[in-house]
């Protein structure tokens, strides 16, 4: 889950890591109040999870609080790299000696977390040369003298040196406590009275169990930090309304092909097959484990639910355990109860395994013709580009 | 080879559902399973196979050179370090949702024990007409139908895609050696490239297979492999999820950038696998057109006619 930088500098807060005064306005009268408690001069920060903001316009300055109110009037309801600003961080302004950059992620190569550090902190700083990196294991965490040798690499000494070890420590410690996948600060603002972290990203493991995080008025945004449309929003309902197996994860493209796609490696080969030749599908979704049958009649009915739709096709991998015969009969239950003809409306159901004779028999009972694993994954494509371009006529 | 035939398996958690499940299909397939562990249940059975409360005292009565662990999430990093501190060496994981914290102390331990670790989130392994670990394949029937002995590797960051791919072969007469599902995860005990260096000096492989996808830098770690040390065996490879590409591309923090460089996206894996000598398949139906070329004998005086 990523979090937006407000909720990201409030665990700085309560780690004890120093972050300039601020807070978050939705309205720009709120942002001029708060400006006025800062003193007027302010800088305004678009909450969306995205990075180099700044280049972008999410970062704005303000030296007055009427001009804070005018900034923050153009930058909320706007849009930032693909996600809308629904709220600004103001906060005021501060000037250090110097910009060092801090994280901490996960190596996959190393397959251990690391600090990283640079001496030229600040947008684009993944392509600086002058970077040191640190491994440290879970279980021991980062060690003092590890923090102490990374702020000697970056050339630091006397009170920045050991104002730079103590962050880079609490940083390491806490990213394992929260479990956290990515934690950087960017820049770090050096100051005569320490470090300072102007800016903060965090993204924390999905696979741990949820925590508190603050405002709950103010929640993270999933993985892709994208806002999910309605349709989205409804297929992870029925997805997360039963455990059973995976029914959901599903993107909107907004084409009249729907499509349900297993598991995920499949769906990505499928889908890729899919724009290869030309077509346009409605969605992108995953299918996987053993989901009920209920599960699947509710997804197909959101899928056929929506206007542009006109057909569906099915398509999964050779499966290992999935029950193919329990996918028909979701299927065909949800086309039905959409009010349209099987027969019409699946183009191709492709669910090679288990209970081969059974699924073929239900989409049989409905006009539906079955494909098992002589068909492949690429043929069920051709197959649905073939009768996709005859139905267009 | 990682396993075999007759290779002593443990499975950890062997009293849940699932596990109760793919015990008997691999048992039916042929896996030698020997023994399982539940904490709390021990002196039960399970079909007949005897049940301990600690992978301790399983390995107390039996050989054991392999374990799945097969228990939920919160319970999964202890159950691994529990068979690595007894002494197994190899681990394959099928837990889903370990956080990456819980998996890195996993791998700390196994690589100070010098343990092999598969997964976690991995369907399993597969050795076609000998053994199995996990769920591959389904039921022993459906496995026997998907999955056919010979001389090539898959090894598949999706499981599906595995048993998929190895179906694909089979249909063309094409067997498989071993299969390995690496698993899905961000963080796994053994990648492409550490997998490719035991497989490739494995005289009874011909090819590998491999099956990626977006995200990750395992596709270019092994393409970073094959450039340094071009090895015996040739690669075809196949990323999926080219369409991520053309997708609005987010991009969020720069330590990951700083750590993994560019990687990540599968149009830049496919050319770095491409320019390493790995034969990359546009279509999934060119794998075993591929595999017929990279393994086919060079032509002999003969064939050409001289």
């Amino acid at each position: 889950m990523i979090l937006l930088e407000h909720q990201a500098k409030q665990l700085l807060r309560e780690i004890g890591i120093a972050v300039p005064d601020g807070a978050i306005a939705t309205t720009p009268a709120e942002a001029a109040a708060i400006a006025s408690r800062l003193g007027g001069e302010v800088m305004l920060k678009a909450q969306v999870p995205r990075s180099d903001r700044a280049t972008h316009g999410g970062v704005r300055s303000a030296t007055s609080p009427r001009e804070a109110s005018r900034v923050a009037r153009s930058m909320l309801g706007s849009s930032l790299l693909g996600a809308r600003i629904d709220s600004v961080l103001v906060e005021e302004r501060i000037s250090g000696r110097g910009e060092l950059y801090l994280g901490a992620v996960y190596d996959p190569i190393r397959r251990r977390p690391v600090l990283v550090a640079s001496a030229a902190g600040g947008t684009g700083v993944e392509n600086t040369a002058e970077r040191v990196v640190r491994e440290f294991q879970v279980g021991v965490g980062c060690r003092a003298h590890a923090t102490r040798e990374l702020g000697r690499d970056l050339g630091l000494h006397g009170r920045d040196l050991l104002s730079f070890a103590h962050v880079a420590s609490t940083l390491a410690r806490a990213f394992l406590e929260q479990e956290a996948l990515l934690w950087e600060m960017n820049p770090l603002l050096v100051t005569d009275s320490g470090m300072v972290a102007l800016d903060a990203h965090l993204d924390i493991d999905d696979n741990a169990p949820p925590r508190s995080l603050g405002d709950p008025e103010q929640p993270g945004t999933g993985s892709t930090g994208q806002r999910q449309t309605e349709t989205e929003r409804l297929a992870a309902e029925i997805d997360a309304s039963d455990h059973r197996g995976v029914a959901g994860r599903l993107v909107e493209f907004g084409g009249p092909l729907a499509l349900l796609l297993g598991g995920g490696g499949a769906s990505l080969t499928a889908f890729d097959a899919v724009l290869a030749r030309g077509l346009e599908p409605f969605n992108y979704c995953e299918i996987g484990g053993n989901p009920t049958a209920a599960k699947i009649q509710r997804l197909t009915s959101l899928l056929l639910g929506r206007p542009q739709v006109t057909h569906l096709a099915v398509m999964m991998n050779v499966v290992n355990n999935t029950r193919a015969d329990i996918i028909a009969e979701g299927v065909i239950a949800g086309v039905l109860s959409s009010g349209r003809d099987p027969a019409e409306t699946i183009i191709t159901f492709r669910v090679p395994g288990h209970d081969e004779a059974r699924c073929r028999q239900i989409l049989a009972d409905h006009g539906v013709e079955y494909l098992d694993a002589s068909t492949s994954l690429e043929a069920t494509v051709d197959r649905l580009a073939a009768a996709a371009s005859k139905a267009a006529g | 080879m990682l396993l075999h035939g007759r290779t002593p398996i443990l499975v950890q958690g062997i009293t849940g559902r699932e596990a109760r499940m793919f015990t008997s299909q691999a048992r039916e397939y042929g896996a030698n399973i020997v023994a399982g562990v539940t904490p709390g249940k021990g002196g039960d059975n399970v079909d007949g196979i005897p049940v301990y409360d600690t992978v301790r005292e399983a390995v107390e009565h039996h050989r054991i050179e392999a374990t799945l662990v097969s228990v939920p999430a919160v319970a999964a990093a202890d159950a691994a370090i529990e068979a690595v501190a007894a002494g197994i060496p190899l681990l394959v994981i099928t837990t889903e949702r370990m956080t990456c914290r819980q998996v890195s102390a996993v791998l700390d331990e196994a690589d100070a024990a010098g343990v092999t670790v598969i997964g976690p989130n991995s369907l399993g392994i597969m050795v076609p007409g000998e053994t199995r670990i996990g769920a591959v394949g389904g039921s022993a029937d459906q496995a026997r139908r998907w999955y056919l002995p010979g001389r090539v590797a898959i090894l598949s960051r999706s499981g599906g895609m595995m048993t998929e791919i190895a179906a694909l072969l089979t249909q063309a007469g094409i067997g498989q050696r071993i299969c390995i599902s690496v698993g899905g995860d961000p963080l796994i005990g053994s990648s492409f490239a550490q997998l490719y260096d035991q497989l490739a000096a494995e005289p009874s492989i011909d090819a590998i297979v491999i099956f990626g996808e977006p995200g990750g830098t395992q596709e270019e770690e092994l393409a970073r492999r094959l450039q340094e040390r071009p090895g015996r065996c040739p690669v075809v490879a196949f990323v999926a999820g080219r369409f991520a590409d053309r997708m609005h591309g987010i991009r969020f923090g720069h330590a990951a950038a700083i750590v993994n460089g560019s990687s990540g996206s599968p149009g830049r894996k496919r050319e770095v696998l491409a320019a390493a000598g790995a034969l990359v398949a546009d279509r999934l139906d060119d794998v075993p057109i591929l595999l017929r070329q990279a393994t086919a004998p060079p032509p002999t005086a003969l064939a050409t006619g001289r």
